[in-house]
């Protein structure tokens, strides 16, 4: 099977600028990339006027299963994040059962080789049931292909086990996502603690809660040497935080999704739970010094924490109402939107942020186009503006604050080991 | 002239017209809770539900007597007997009670912006009874209707609103609707007890009781739970009676005929010392009187607009 992508604007992951030229892709694999490729017996994809790149790379999704079928599930979550461009994604190991051991890390993996449309990486839980107590077996469960380590949802809230999961799992060479968060501080907050907190009457949850735990962090990661990647950072000084310990050298990465450049607390006026999302969302001060840590390359990823919940879990009190929001379907055209379209960050930036340094951080042999390698790719045309519409979400959950937004940069093309999955922003 | 929306969420959705409005109405309702006939047919045929989450016999009892005086058919839900109980959302009890046939159901709600989710699934007025940190607008509307009565206006008056702001949803009605009406509103209680940015509300923030209080026209105090006590926020009830406590000493710092209110129950002692509270300037129990009076306005305001159970929002 033959598939000639022509005339696209190609920007590579590998480059530092684009070119306009046509892609040879045969049984999945790349095989060209030159100016006029001739070629018979295949599928033309025309992408005249359009952008070529990497399909992309989510290093941190929610695919609620197993356990939590009713919000998503490995088949809908694959055909959500190919409808958002995404060919690559690693999914949290916040299930039931949690991804705490080798057989449940096999499960995800062979799951999703029948039922999903995208590639699926697990990331092994850093202690047993997420309890924060005992380590889990993070060698055998790298050697299943965990492709990282966290118990997001929750932090490790006692230090000297952090401390130690950072030791052990740097023997193994993976790295352990942190989600960052002092639950003393958190004091069951449940929006950015600051002036709309204290007009709406809801509890705050404050910017140190954060910026405490990504301190403690850094300063284990510097002692131990250890591989750390800091997921949704959304304060100010968080960023600030992260900029000085890569200055000290630091083996740390960090990412932002992008909530925390489109949105500020203000969303949650009128007690709008599809606003509710941990970390909570900031003031424009922190969404400022967000899109300047990834202008400056403090912020190395974008991604989605995609966390689908069922409508019977917002369309509560705000105080009841699940923490976040589907991210696939938008996450693409928000940083095309919020970040490229401004002059934040070039289209090229973009790729680095979404596919070359998610991947290189979980390990992948992903997020570039080379010859020789799988043909994971996405089209899409920056010109073209849409509406979004989460009524038609292929997430089986459709909790988003973004119905309505007007958008650029739906994909066009999703292009998975070679198949067009995404035609004409059609899902097959 | 008629209130814009369907419900009473709170004082911040609704502009100062409106406020003045059910003000100059509760004149009248006042008149009528203190003469000797208290019946009216103002609400003749309407049917009323409290809905109460959290206990309150005062606020529960002044919205049913308001409810009684002008004739309308009131029935009592408390979280208690109810089914929430049983795990029935509040959108499922709200429904309930919607086919039911009420036309207004009141509610009180531990948790801030319930009254919000009630009203956007419900097709009767919603009137809120206090929803957790967030507002208090009936409490605050009838603090206002005490200030107007005594003073004659609110315009220009220097109020102070002293203690526990930060859970308080009596303090955010009255910022929202004194400073409306063009009071000055300043504040002071333990740091701890100060919402961040509140001053971004135009009201100003005091670190010392003295200084929030000085040449007030009005000084509210605001209930303390004492088991805030337990979480950190104050270290004593003693040390608080003692910084942010208001006894004769400090109310001299106001104006001479400045009046002393609080929403109640007082803990004797710890907001207000008890010669404040059974001294002249006191309009503690004045205060429940135009309770009733407001809850009448509201009523009839709300029940009048359009046919029984039209949405116009
Ligand atoms: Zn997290
Ligand atoms: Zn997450």
């Amino acid at each position: 099977m033959k598939l000639l992508i022509k005339n696209g604007r190609i920007f590579d992951g590998k480059s530092a600028t684009s070119r306009i030229s046509d892609i040879l892709i045969e049984d999945g694999i790349i095989v060209e990339i030159e100016n006029e490729i001739e070629s018979t017996g295949c599928e033309i994809i025309d992408a005249k006027e359009m952008y070529v790149l990497p399909g992309l790379v989510d290093a941190h999704c929610h695919l609620r299963e197993p356990g939590f079928e009713y919000k998503e599930d490995i088949e809908s979550g694959t055909r959500s994040a190919a409808k958002g461009g995404f060919t690559s994604i690693a999914c949290m190991p916040n299930t039931n059962p949690v991804l705490d051991n080798e057989a449940m890390i096999m499960y995800i993996i062979n799951k999703a080789k029948t039922d999903g449309i995208v590639n699926v990486y697990p990331i092994g839980a850093v202690t047993k049931g997420l309890k924060g107590e005992e380590l889990s077996e993070i060698g055998e469960i790298k050697f299943a292909g965990a492709v990282a380590l966290s118990d997001d949802g929750r932090p490790v809230n006692n230090s000297a086990l952090m401390k130690k999961a950072m030791q052990y799992a740097s023997m193994f060479d993976i790295t352990i996502i942190s989600h960052c968060e002092d639950l003393d501080l958190v004091d069951e907050g449940l929006m950015n603690e600051g002036y709309y907190s204290s007009i709406l009457g809801l509890k705050g949850n404050p910017a140190p809660a954060e910026e405490v735990m990504i301190a403690r962090d850094l300063i284990l990661a510097e002692y131990t040497k250890a591989t750390v990647h800091i997921a949704h950072v959304s304060t100010e000084l968080g960023v600030d935080l992260i900029r000085n310990a890569k200055r000290r050298g630091v083996n740390v990465t960090a990412e932002t999704c992008p909530h925390y450049f489109s949105l500020t607390e203000k969303a949650c006026e009128g007690f709008n739970t599809n606003a509710k999302v941990n970390p909570p969302l900031r003031t424009q001060k922190d969404v400022e010094a967000i899109i300047e840590g990834l202008k400056d390359g403090t912020i190395d990823i974008i991604s989605t924490d995609h966390a689908p919940h069922h409508i019977d879990e917002k369309n509560v009190e705000f105080k009841l109402a699940a923490n976040g929001m589907v991210g696939f379907e938008t996450a693409f055209p928000l940083a095309i939107t919020y970040l490229v379209k401004p002059g934040h960050l070039t289209v090229e930036e973009l790729v680095n942020k979404m596919c070359v340094n998610p991947s290189k951080m979980l390990g992948l042999n992903k997020g570039t186009i080379e010859i020789g390698k799988s043909a994971d790719i996405l089209i899409f045309d920056i010109n073209e503006q849409y509406t979004v519409d989460t009524s038609t979400f292929e997430s089986k959950s459709k909790n988003s604050p973004f119905d309505g937004f007007k958008l650029y940069g739906q994909p066009q093309y999703t292009i998975v080991n070679g198949n067009p999955i995404v035609r004409e922003k059609v899902l097959l | 002239m008629n209130l814009k929306s369907k419900d009473l969420l709170g004082l911040r959705d609704i502009s100062a017209e409106e406020i003045q409005y059910i003000l100059e109405t509760a004149k009248t309702m006042k008149y009528i809770v203190t003469s000797n006939n208290k019946k009216t047919a103002h609400l003749q045929g309407k049917s009323i539900i409290t809905l109460f989450y959290e206990n309150s016999t005062r606020t529960r009892l002044s919205f049913e007597l308001a409810s009684k005086y002008m004739g309308a058919s009131a029935a009592n839900i408390s979280a208690s007997s109810s089914s929430v109980s049983k795990g029935e959302t509040l959108i499922d009890t709200g429904n309930t009670i919607n086919m039911m046939g009420s036309d207004v159901v009141i509610i009180r709600h531990p948790m801030s912006g319930a009254p919000h989710l009630l009203a956007k699934n419900i097709k009767a007025s919603v009137i809120n009874a206090g929803d957790g940190m967030n507002e208090h607008p009936t409490q605050a509307l009838l603090d206002m209707f005490t200030i107007l009565e005594k003073k004659g206006t609110i315009k220009g008056l220097k109020i102070a609103i002293i203690g526990d702001i930060l859970h308080s949803r009596v303090a955010r009605s009255n910022i929202w609707g004194l400073t409306k009406l063009g009071a000055e509103v300043s504040i002071s209680g333990p740091a701890t007890l100060i919402p961040r940015d509140i001053d971004k509300l135009g009201v100003k923030v005091y670190s010392t009781v003295q200084e929030a209080i000085l040449d007030a026209d009005v000084v509210m105090g605001l209930r303390i739970q004492l088991e805030r006590q337990k979480k950190g926020l104050f270290p004593t009830i003693r040390e608080y009676s003692r910084f942010f406590g208001i006894d004769d000493k400090r109310l001299k710092l106001a104006k001479e005929d400045a009046l002393v209110l609080h929403p109640g129950p007082v803990n004797r002692g710890v907001e207000l010392a008890s010669s404040v509270i059974d001294g002249e300037q006191s309009f503690i129990n004045e205060q429940v009187t135009n309770g009733v009076a407001i809850r009448m306005a509201l009523l009839y305001l709300l029940t009048r607009r359009g046919t029984n159970n039209e949405v116009t929002n």
